[in-house]
């Protein structure tokens, strides 16, 4: 069954379209960052800047912390993600491969952990790190973001284990690899894709999330970016818009780069051919 | 065996790379600490706070004061998880409408006995009101601001229509009779921006009378909705959906939302908080002329609720007295007025209100000057049960209302009925 041209073009009009809404607020955060106060409140807006100015990123700079923040932000997700991930992945493997009532309930736990609020867990948790001296402390903020991302990683990750075929392992095992090495040097690299997507997603939580940074950290210097960039906020929901958009615009230029430099790596089929089935 | 030691080896190694994140250690010199929470966003005002600051430190070596920037969005439960954790600042910086359940709780200090004499006399006792539950006091209104119309004055001005001073006001008929005037060819005489209805229309309804809560001898509260509690709501129900001389679409707007079309030339009035003037004189296109002009006046004059600023010590401090002179020496007059014009508000207190800079006609400081003596406590925000009610009954009955999706008599019996059943839970 082959696809039409006329079928084609048609597939390519709404994916243009799907990656136009997709860029959009992008694009218009960018225009904002670089438009000055009075275009901003101009009845008639236009994409690109008539008078743009670079002064929304000087008085974002000069306001706020954006360096410190920046840093913090980037050792904290950069930390959960890879806790998250070194702990995920050979848990993922026991909750794939031997499937018994206890893997089943953790299965169960996991899902019904995702359905916890914030406002539910924050008060113990304050507690319990409280009780550790990690109030105001970046480990202490990385040990909420692993435990937040970890059941959501680990469903991930149990998808992915399931699908490197078990045959792999039995040749390994034929080899003479130990449980181990097996899981080591055959399993885990066939993993790749599924955890880089892992590290992604645990990366990009605790890079946005706001509520447990700015309840856990006191001090700018300790603060991460969504906590400095809510600063431009003030009641009733009035922003300072300029800035708040040039500092935003700066915030998500890591995770850009990140993604576009491990996205490489999120491919499949890796083990296409691997066996013969 | 070389796997854990591998693992052990990469803990170490995270440990070291974070050990230069952990928490402050404690004073051992003996000096008193205190952590000041502020919310201050703007930039002036984020500046004039930290200067205060600055000054108290260097004539207080023996009690030092830490600035800690707080944020408004979330701020209940930040300071909730604070208060449960026992972690909380000893200076805390929020508004009136947020202390209840914190007064209630425990969890702020009574100031009654630690207010010196002075700060207690310079503050109106209407403001006091605000911070006031149950006998105690439980934080240092400061800060306010009288919700104003922002006018078009050229717009004004052409129309020959009467503009309205503090002394004589419009009243809540004539500022219908005179939006209908200037609607017409897609343009409306008012856009009222309620995204948040439920603070606008009660502040505002005051001016009629309209009081809505009722406290029983008993100490228990009722929902009434009489004659007063009417008129505002009714009034934005009919420009809306009888008059077509206030925009529909901005019923669901925030009041920034409202400004492009302000500058535009799409509304000539946008009812607003009086700190909105720093966005206008920021934003406004060169030439455009405004004027701030008094809220319209109903059988109570121009009396109106405001939830202002608030300065509170926590419960568990060791130094509220320390706390409170910081917070005097915060309030003086000199001080409040460098505040109030860092966050564009009115200060509370009446020496502060004398300033020459706040009686200037520039910028409509003046029209909110004469407007302070009519600010009061709204009597929603001592209610317990309050924010429920707001979000669960009052939020989308008077949304409903002002779209015309449903009429008076619904919008009663919602506000009233349901009303009863959610505070009721909350008085058992």
């Amino acid at each position: 069954m082959r696809t039409t041209k006329s079928a084609r073009a048609a597939q390519y009009v709404a994916l243009l379209a799907y990656l136009a809404f997709l860029a959009f607020p992008f694009l218009w955060l960018i225009s904002t960052a670089f438009k000055p106060a009075k275009e901003l409140g101009s009845l008639d807006p236009t994409w690109i800047p008539e008078n743009p100015t670079l002064q929304n990123f000087r008085q974002a700079f000069d306001e706020q912390p954006l360096l410190q923040a920046g840093l913090n932000s980037l050792i904290v997700a950069l930390s959960a993600a890879l806790v998250a991930v070194v702990i995920a992945t050979p848990m993922a493997y026991v909750m794939a491969r031997h499937r018994n009532r206890l893997s089943k309930a953790a299965t169960g736990w996991v899902v019904v952990s995702q359905a916890f609020p914030f406002v539910l867990i924050i008060i113990p948790l304050f507690l319990i790190l409280k009780n550790l001296h990690l109030i105001n402390a970046l480990p202490g903020l990385i040990m909420v973001y692993v435990v937040w991302s970890l059941p959501f990683a680990l469903w991930m990750l149990v998808g992915y284990v399931r699908a490197v075929p078990t045959e792999l392992e039995e040749a390994a095992a034929v080899d003479g690899a130990s449980k181990l090495r097996t899981f080591v040097s055959v399993v885990a690299p066939l993993l790749a894709p599924g955890i880089v997507a892992t590290a992604m997603f645990a990366f990009i939580t605790a890079w946005n999330e706001f509520f447990f940074a700015l309840v856990l950290l006191k001090t700018p210097e300790k603060q991460t970016l969504p906590v400095i960039l809510n600063r431009f906020i003030g009641t009733e929901g009035v922003a300072d818009l300029g800035p708040l958009a040039a500092a935003a615009f700066l915030a998500t230029i890591p995770s850009l780069v990140i993604f576009a430099i491990i996205q490489k790596r999120i491919t499949g089929g890796m083990f296409a051919g691997a066996v013969k089935s | 065996m070389r796997t854990s030691k591998c693992l052990a080896a990469a803990a170490a190694s995270l440990a070291l790379l974070l050990s230069g994140c952990t928490g402050d250690a404690p004073d051992k010199d003996g000096k008193v600490t205190l952590q000041f929470q502020s919310l201050a966003w703007q930039a002036e005002s984020v500046e004039v706070n930290k200067e205060l600051v600055k000054e108290w430190n260097a004539a207080h070596p023996d009690v030092q004061v830490k600035y800690i920037q707080g944020s408004w969005d979330s701020v209940h439960d930040q300071l909730l998880t604070s208060f449960e954790g026992g972690e909380a600042p000893d200076i805390i910086h929020d508004a009136s409408d947020d202390l209840a359940d914190f007064a209630y709780g425990g969890y702020l200090a009574d100031l009654s006995e630690l207010i010196p004499a002075r700060l207690k006399s310079d503050i109106p006792q209407n403001s006091w009101d605000t911070t006031t539950f149950d006998q105690g006091i439980y934080g240092v209104p400061f800060l306010q601001e009288p919700r104003v119309i922002m006018a078009n004055a050229k717009w004004l001005k052409e129309s020959g229509v009467r503009i309205p001073t503090p002394d004589k006001p419009w009243t809540w008929g004539e500022f219908r009779r005179i939006t209908k005037e200037l609607s017409g060819d897609g343009k409306y005489g008012v856009a009222w921006p309620l995204k948040e209805p439920v603070s606008a229309t009660l502040n505002l309804s005051l001016s009629a009378g309209g009081q809505l809560f009722h406290r029983e001898p008993d100490g228990k509260v009722d929902i009434r909705f009489e004659e007063g509690d009417g008129v505002v709501p009714g009034t934005i129900h009919d420009q809306v959906n009888t008059d077509h001389s206030a925009s529909s679409t901005t019923l669901g707007m925030g009041g920034s939302d409202t400004l492009p079309g302000f500058f535009g030339g799409k509304y000539a009035m946008v009812p607003l908080g009086f700190s909105y003037r720093q966005q206008i004189v920021q934003q406004a296109p060169d030439g455009f002329e405004w004027q701030v002009l008094p809220a319209p006046a109903g059988a109570d004059g121009l009396t109106q609720g405001v939830s202002p600023q608030t300065l509170s010590i926590s419960q568990d401090t060791e130094h509220k007295k320390e706390a409170m002179e910081f917070i005097d020496f915060l309030l003086q007059p000199d001080n409040m007025v460098r505040l109030a014009k860092g966050d564009w508000m009115l200060p509370t207190g009446t020496e502060a209100l004398k300033a020459p800079a706040l009686h200037a006609e520039k910028d409509g400081w003046a029209t909110g000057t004469a407007l302070a003596s009519h600010l009061t406590s709204a009597p929603a925000q001592s209610v317990r049960g309050y924010p429920e009610w707001k979000d669960k009954v009052a939020t989308p009955a008077l949304q409903e209302y002002y779209s015309g999706a449903i009429d008076a008599a619904e919008l009663e019996k919602r506000i009233v009925k349901d009303g009863n059943l959610v505070l009721k839970r909350y008085q058992r």
